[in-house]
């Protein structure tokens, strides 16, 4: 019965059922957790309030963290590499059109080389 | 009934252009008909698909002549011995294509049914998209380079005409026009290479040119225009400039289906490599060409979706990187069938993988850009910057939004991984960094997928989308089916590859099975 589910490689298997059962598992665990947790909380009152060191709590809209503010890191650190590879991106048809040409010109010459 | 089942190919097309044809009749009636009508031919193309392709895996490659009443007698006896009538020739790898196209095109349907209820131009949109559906079925069903290129031209001018359908919005028509314009010029370097390789063999049928084929010089310019007009359609980079402007400016529902366009360019490809040319060209030599294609396709595609701003721009970007998995693992297949030894060990594997893959990539990507269409379809917006908190109020979508994104990114026990693994592990064998660089790319796809669904469900509920609704039925129905595949794919990998994947990619490398199922003895 188990074999109907495992993913033969060639080299190894793969099973989704431990991973299913895992997960299922994992979830059993944080059920426990959450239903032991404090029964006299009240989600309609302050509790439910961000606490931030006595600060008022700024707007939604000022709190979410947007896309633009995420992996600045990321970008920044390879920020050479998109100086680099933006360029050709230019939203330009002759350019989409010049690339195509190009490819098709080195492909040519390869094709003629190792033929 | 026995006509019916006997023609079953022939309603491949049938269906959608007759659908396509009436669809602006029947709109004069009123839109709830009109909308019953296009629901009932996608749902009898789809069965179509499905039932054609199940009887290629029973019974073996189907060849269907158009215009004679016998439907086997492909050579008529006064030709010369060359079949000179339109034909189908659909073995496992089409049926394969078959199935994706049946699932994708229902599913976009319904999923357009809520999609563009509020725009106008209704009945020319359903006319374009069945006349798109029935360009990328011919394509893949066709027997002959010329009916190829006739499907490919359908399905680019409605791909076109698609991604310009909001007409209000000018950089939907630039989109569009860039589309057409890049299309039109692919089409007509294929085109030269049909005619290069009619005036040497005096036919344009695939099996028959396949058996003829010498590698002369034209040859070897008539492969160059095929592959790369191929190669462009199908978004492989430096060629992939014009994916992001379509895909994101076009409809999600065609969007989706456009990513199904692309990949019946990319089953053109392999067709041209693996079958047209499979008797005379260099595998290994070719095989690094698509390697490269592929490892660039990964790399630029993923880097260039991080920083993105416009979530179906960011999605476009990464349907360029799966097209990047998807030729890497057959590129490996073709490279290793220079050394037998090595195609056994890995080649096999990575071919089997790469095939997985368009399968694969077909569904959740195709339910990660109908997600994104909901996203705009309730919100006004695709701006990432501009989302968040929608968790609170769309939970079906945000969850089907997770399943597509865990799937595209490599997580078990989602569908995209089986595919993944069986890359990693074949192509560790042939060469151990495309294997790394492949991993790195989903590490990097798991990441932007991170950003996106934390950009637009997490967060408080803010004040501008406090009274968002969830996604309207019909599109809740598409997504479910997408969602339902890509976990029943993930969980059952080893059937779907044994029934489908695996007949497919066997088919794609036995070019004399191809011809001589056409040919029999000629």
């Amino acid at each position: 019965m188990i074999e109907l589910f495992t993913l033969s490689t060639g080299y190894g298997s793969w099973n989704p059922v431990f991973w299913v059962i895992a997960f299922a598992i994992a979830l059993i665990i944080g059920w426990i957790i959450w239903s032991r947790g404090e029964k006299t909380y009240d989600s309609g009152r302050e509790a439910s309030s961000p606490y931030i060191s006595g600060n008022a709590e700024p707007e939604k809209g000022a709190v979410h963290i947007r896309a633009g503010n995420l992996y600045w890191g990321y970008t920044d650190a390879l920020s050479g590499y998109y100086r680099f590879i933006k360029p050709f991106h230019t939203g330009n048809a002759s350019d989409y059109l010049l690339a195509y040409l190009f490819v098709t010109a080195i492909l040519l010459i390869v094709v003629v080389i190792f033929r | 009934m026995s006509v019916i089942l006997d023609n079953l190919p022939a309603l491949l097309i049938a269906l959608p252009i007759l659908g396509a044809i009436l669809c602006p009749v029947i709109s004069r009636i009123s839109d709830n008909v009109r909308n019953g009508w296009v629901l009932l031919i996608s749902a009898l193309t789809s069965l179509t698909c499905l039932a054609v392709a199940e009887k290629v895996f029973a019974q073996g490659a189907l060849v269907y002549t158009f215009g004679i009443s016998a439907i086997n007698q492909v050579i008529p006896p006064d030709s010369g011995g060359i079949p000179v009538r339109i034909i189908f020739v659909i073995d496992q790898m089409n049926a394969f294509m078959l199935v994706i196209a049946a699932i994708v095109g229902f599913c976009i349907t319904v999923y357009s049914i809520s999609g563009i209820s509020r725009l106008s131009g209704k009945d020319g949109f359903y006319t374009l998209l069945m006349l798109l559906t029935a360009g990328v079925i011919g394509m893949i069903s066709t027997g002959d380079l010329f009916n190829f290129f006739v499907f490919l031209e359908i399905s680019s001018l409605s791909g076109a005409a698609l991604v310009a359908y909001r007409v209000d919005k000018g950089v939907a028509a630039e989109a569009g026009l860039k589309y057409g314009a890049l299309s039109t010029l692919g089409g007509l370097m294929f085109l030269v290479g049909i005619g290069l390789l009619f005036v040497q063999y005096n036919s344009l049928n695939i099996a028959v040119l396949a058996s003829r084929i010498q590698l002369t010089n034209l040859d070897i310019i008539a492969f160059v225009l095929l592959f790369t007009a191929l190669a462009m359609k199908c978004g492989a980079v430096p060629m992939h400039f014009w994916t992001p402007d379509s895909y994101s400016m076009a409809p999600s529902g065609v969007t989706a289906f456009l990513v199904v366009s692309s990949q019946a360019s990319l089953y053109g490809l392999f067709r041209i490599c693996f079958t047209l040319f499979g008797a005379q060209i260099n595998p290994l030599t070719i095989g690094w060409v698509i390697i490269v294609l592929g490892v660039l396709s990964m790399f630029i595609g993923v880097t260039m979706a991080i920083p993105q701003k416009d979530v179906k721009r960011l999605m476009a970007y990464h349907a360029v990187s799966q097209t990047g998995y998807m030729l890497l693992g057959v590129g490996v297949g073709l490279a290793a069938l220079s050394n037998m030894n090595m195609f056994e060990s890995a080649g096999m594997m990575a071919l089997t993988g790469g095939i997985f893959h368009i399968m694969n990539h077909a569904l959740y990507k195709g339910l990660l850009f109908l997600t994104a269409g909901v996203i705009f379809f309730r919100c006004g917006t695709r701006n990432l910057n501009q989302l968040g908190g929608l968790g609170h109020n769309m939970k079906w979508t945000m969850i089907f939004f997770m399943i597509g994104a865990l799937a595209i990114a490599g997580i078990p026990p989602f569908n995209g991984f089986a595919s993944k693994l069986l890359i990693y592990e074949s192509t560790f064998i042939f060469n151990p960094v495309l294997s790394v660089i492949a991993m790195v790319v989903s590490i990097l796809t798991l990441a932007s997928f991170v950003k996106v669904f934390h950009s637009m469900f997490m967060g408080p509920v803010l004040p501008e989308y406090s009274e968002v609704k969830e996604a309207p039925k019909p599109m809740l129905i598409a997504m479910g089916i997408l969602a339902f595949l890509v976990i029943l794919f993930g969980i059952f990998p080893q059937q779907v590859i044994d029934f489908m994947v695996t007949p497919a990619a066997t088919a794609l490398v036995n070019y004399p099975g191809y011809i001589h199922a056409v040919l029999g003895g000629v």
